[in-house]
């Protein structure tokens, strides 16, 4: 029986957490808003609502003045790279530790989890002096493996939690029909890895795609990402609001849609399945 | 189960991931430990020389360490404060009967996904700012005056903007948690006439313990080396206000190209955070039966 739940008390509950939903959500409303707005009516006070004149004509601008696409692509083959090769290198890795643990398991799990405890400013000298002297700062290669080894422990992890719960006993049968290992993956395993291998891939596509401080440190221009873009708005020549706003919408609506979508993954991602 | 045949492919298959996080964690880290014992100015290569525990003493006895670990306590412990006393209530609410709670639940997660330096510009310029920014028009619809906010209250400033960022993490995580809880005990516990207050204390906090430590311990990590939300709004300023250890390292390091200094406040970060990940990996690997 479910609990009987006055339709007084539903009312209250909604109104309540619709508010709230609201105020979290309001700066990121204000600043789709804003985005439409022409510079002018962007500074005005009181500030307009709805009530203004509508344009795109930022959107334009923003791809004119700076070119956002170039770094929209960086972002795009940053994120998207990393995230690649650090599956790559993970898959087999998460495979070995789910389905032919050794005493020693645990353990490794442990330490790999500790690397991402270190602070990357803890780093950052000797990071950047050897970028200095491979000439890899500004490079997109330079990222795409900086950004590699710092997802890599979560995504063995993510990748862990999901292969363990892939039942062995059919792993089992299979092999006692005889199935060498080269078809128990093809037509067993992958068949059931793959929502969490996909899960894996969006999840930190988006912790790549949001990475500020190596982004802010290693990249000026030629590889420098959308976290980087958006930041040289900070400078004070000129405040252009309007524009900030459309290129921030464009930085963060991809992402915000691709979250949305793998919200149940990020609880068990981010806290490798303490919470469930 | 395991047969020789797949203990010797599990290791094959093992071994470049360990060797690449060995390299990645050991390299820097040797580096570190080196420069943190020269005198290495990326201004002046002529003194370049060793000089032992000297670069730690002066970063350990310099004032801006001080006022940096100090900014860096307050605002890891006020975000904690902040996200898990406003994300319980709010799990709690979302875990009610709402209408449209999905939409309420996408618009209450959405700011866990945008990159920082967005978020700290948008509060920074549109929110925040001290004449045509939406809460000084709410401050003079109230008859108050505006807060300039990054002048005024630097570190509260930014302390905000993380807040925001966070609290979507810790209302997920603990919501998550309230939706695997026992109904039947609830509803006995109803039935026995328990009031609304004492179930949440008896049963429900209980319940949340373990998700809020987790959600203490995954966010100490990240605010720890807070960057990014500093770097776009305040540049550490004014003065030492909205510097922490983080920024510190970074300004040491790339702003006065002191290299000695700045590795050797490198290692004294390392050493914060491994304390706090030794409980961490204390807590996860309890949960962990391989």
């Amino acid at each position: 029986m479910a609990r009987r739940v006055t339709a007084r008390r539903i009312w209250v509950s909604t109104a309540a957490a619709w508010l709230f939903g609201f105020l979290i959500f309001l700066p990121i409303l204000w600043m789709v808003l804003t985005s439409f707005k022409t510079e002018l009516e962007a500074f005005s006070m009181p500030p307009k609502f709805l009530l203004f004149h509508w344009t795109t004509e930022n959107y334009a601008t923003v791809q004119e003045r700076s070119d956002y696409l170039h770094h929209a692509l960086n972002s795009i083959l940053i994120a998207g790279g990393s995230t690649l090769i650090a599956m790559i290198i993970a898959i087999p890795a998460a495979w070995s530790m789910a389905f032919a643990p050794t005493k020693r398991t645990k353990d490794v799990l442990l330490w790999m989890l500790s690397t991402k405890m270190m602070p990357s400013v803890g780093v950052l000298v000797p990071i950047y002096l050897i970028f200095r002297d491979f000439g890899l700062l500004d490079t997109r290669a330079g990222l795409v493996m900086i950004l590699c080894l710092g997802n890599l422990p979560i995504v063995i992890w993510m990748l862990f939690t999901y292969f363990k719960e892939i039942p062995k006993d059919i792993l089992e049968a299979a092999r006692m029909d005889g199935a060498t290992i080269g078809r128990e993956l093809v037509y067993v395993l992958t068949p059931m890895a793959v929502p969490g291998l996909a899960s894996t891939l969006l999840l930190n596509f988006i912790l790549a795609w949001n990475e500020a401080f190596w982004t802010l440190n290693l990249s000026t221009l030629e590889a420098a990402p959308l976290t980087t873009f958006i930041a040289s708005y900070s400078s004070p020549e000129g405040l252009f609001w309007a524009k900030l706003s459309a290129a921030s919408t464009l930085a963060i609506a991809p992402i915000i849609i691709l979250g949305w979508f793998t919200q149940r993954q990020l609880v068990r991602g981010l806290t490798f399945g303490a919470v469930k | 189960m395991a047969t020789q045949q797949t203990q010797v492919l599990g290791r094959a298959l093992l071994t470049p991931a360990v060797a690449l996080l060995f390299i990645w964690m050991i390299v820097p880290l040797a580096m570190t430990i080196y420069f943190s014992t020269l005198r290495y100015s990326l201004l002046d290569s002529e003194t370049w020389g060793f000089v032992g525990l000297e670069n730690f003493r002066y970063f350990l006895t310099d004032p801006a360490f001080l006022t940096a670990l100090r900014n860096t306590l307050v605002l890891v412990g006020s975000v904690l404060a902040i996200t898990i006393l406003l994300g319980t209530p709010l799990a709690l609410l979302l875990d009610q009967q709402v209408v449209g709670r999905s939409i309420v639940r996408l618009m209450v997660i959405a700011p866990f996904f945008v990159m920082p330096t967005v978020s700290a510009l948008v509060w920074k310029n549109l929110l925040m700012h001290p004449v045509s920014g939406l809460f000084a028009w709410v401050a003079t619809l109230v008859g108050a005056t505006p807060i300039d906010w990054f002048n005024d209250a630097p570190l509260l400033a930014v302390i905000v903007i993380v807040a925001w960022q966070w609290l979507p993490f810790a209302t997920l995580i603990l919501l998550t948690a309230l939706q695997s809880q026992d109904e039947e005990q609830k509803e006995a516990a109803e039935m026995d006439g328990a009031s609304a207050l004492s179930t949440f204390i008896y049963l429900t906090l209980p319940h949340l313990a373990r998700p809020i430590t987790v959600v203490i311990l995954i966010e100490t990590i990240f605010l720890l080396t807070v960057f990014a939300e500093i770097f776009v709004t305040t540049g550490g300023g004014p003065g030492l206000a909205t510097t922490n250890i983080a920024f510190l390292i970074y300004s040491q390091a790339l702003v006065q190209y002191d290299v000695g200094n700045a590795s050797a406040g490198g290692l004294v970060a390392v050493v914060i955070a491994n304390i706090v990940a030794f409980f961490l990996v204390r807590i996860v690997g309890r949960n962990l039966e391989a």
